[in-house]
């Protein structure tokens, strides 16, 4: 689904933890994790635009990247309020570098073949849809009214992920192989989705989000399910975790997606069309 | 490499509640259900329906152009299954 071109929210909600200056830092960097993961995801989906191995997959992908980078709008958006320096989500999207940013290392990663773009949507789908849905009942209301927005499109994001991963893993010999390989390609970044730090504990302690660990029994049980259906074989604990992310310290591919996404910005400051 | 092709599906769209489903194109997908998240993404982007129906476009059997004449020729000259022909009282209005 498409979104007006500003993301702005007219006549936002009266909220009393925009403008609580002792939670400020946990909040913004919270809402930074948000609206990182969902913009560095929905470029790299936006990658397969034009290239994808049938239209109606270019479409479905083009549409999901789309939501994504709808639901950066209103998370950096929110966050530049919060963290009242006048700097809005163009601002935080394309003027920061990479050790500002604060997404999950899992959304970063290269697209790799269909078994892995289409793995990886899935695994974070799965955790994207939970936290959602937690969110419509945070004690922020500008938080729960964003994550209800958002919520409708990570559902259908969830059950078309799960349905390809279920199609292509009780496919053929090559896809169930390449789906195998990519969720074991996947697996160490997973666990970072479900580490509590210093900024998780003060937003759940004030109620706006729930803590992440709280979050991996029901991600564990939807993945479990659909994995089954797929034929995929669940991998064990993974035995290192890759984590670092959400506190600024990413893989080598994080540059050049900003290099690409901040291309124009950066040549042209405040361009505009 | 030999490439297998998804079957076609005809897609139909029913804009709004009372409306028909109307056919609104075709498009490829592995099963039904696919089918119906394709036609989701790529017809329904602008908000256009409430309900969408898919058919495999094997299983639609149609009729043939060269029996053109014998099915639809027939009933041009018969303008009395026009219901043209009823004077409607004024208190009806429109039908």
């Amino acid at each position: 689904m498409e979104k007006a071109a500003t993301g702005a929210i007219l006549n936002p909600v009266e909220d009393r933890f925009v403008s609580d200056d002792a939670l400020a830092p946990a909040f913004f960097e919270w809402l930074c994790r948000m609206g990182d993961s969902a913009l560095v995801l929905g470029h790299r989906v936006s990658e397969w635009c034009g290239h994808a191995p049938a239209l109606e997959e270019d479409i479905a992908m083009a549409n999901t990247a789309l939501d994504l980078i709808g639901h950066t709008q209103m998370w950096l958006g929110l966050a530049g309020e919060v963290e009242d320096k006048g700097r809005d989500a163009d601002a935080l999207a394309y003027l920061r570098d990479a050790l500002q940013f604060r997404n999950l290392l899992l959304c970063e990663l290269p697209n790799g073949d269909m078994g892995v773009t289409i793995m990886r949507q899935f695994l974070f789908d799965a955790r994207h849809y939970a936290l959602l849905m937690r969110l419509t009942g945070s004690v922020s209301p500008r938080v729960a009214e964003i994550a209800a927005k958002a919520v409708k499109e990570a559902s259908y994001h969830l059950e078309r992920s799960s349905d390809l991963v279920v199609r292509l893993g009780d496919g053929t010999d090559e896809s169930q192989r390449r789906m195998q390989a990519a969720l074991g390609q996947l697996w160490p970044y997973v666990d970072e989705m479900f580490v509590a730090d210093a900024v998780d504990e003060a937003v759940a302690k004030a109620g706006i989000a729930p803590d992440p660990s709280d979050l991996k029994a029901e991600w564990e049980e939807t993945v479990r399910s659909v994995l089954a259906e797929a034929m995929l074989d669940m991998p064990g604990p993974a035995g290192f975790a890759q984590t670092g992310g959400v506190i600024g310290r990413h893989t080598e591919h994080l540059g050049y997606i900003l290099a690409e996404m901040q291309f124009l910005q950066r040549a042209y400051p405040g361009a505009r069309w | 490499m030999s490439r297998k092709e998804w079957p076609l599906w005809e897609v139909f769209i029913r804009g709004q509640h009372g409306l028909n489903h109307r056919h609104v194109g075709s498009l490829h997908a592995s099963d039904a259900e696919m089918a119906i998240h394709h036609a989701r993404d790529v017809y329904t982007r602008r908000k256009e329906g409430v309900s969408i129906w898919v058919v495999k476009s094997n299983d639609i059997t149609a009729s043939s152009p060269s029996e053109k004449g014998p099915l639809f020729d027939p009933a041009e000259s018969k303008a009395y299954r026009h219901p043209t022909f009823f004077d409607i009282p004024d208190e009806v209005g429109h039908m």
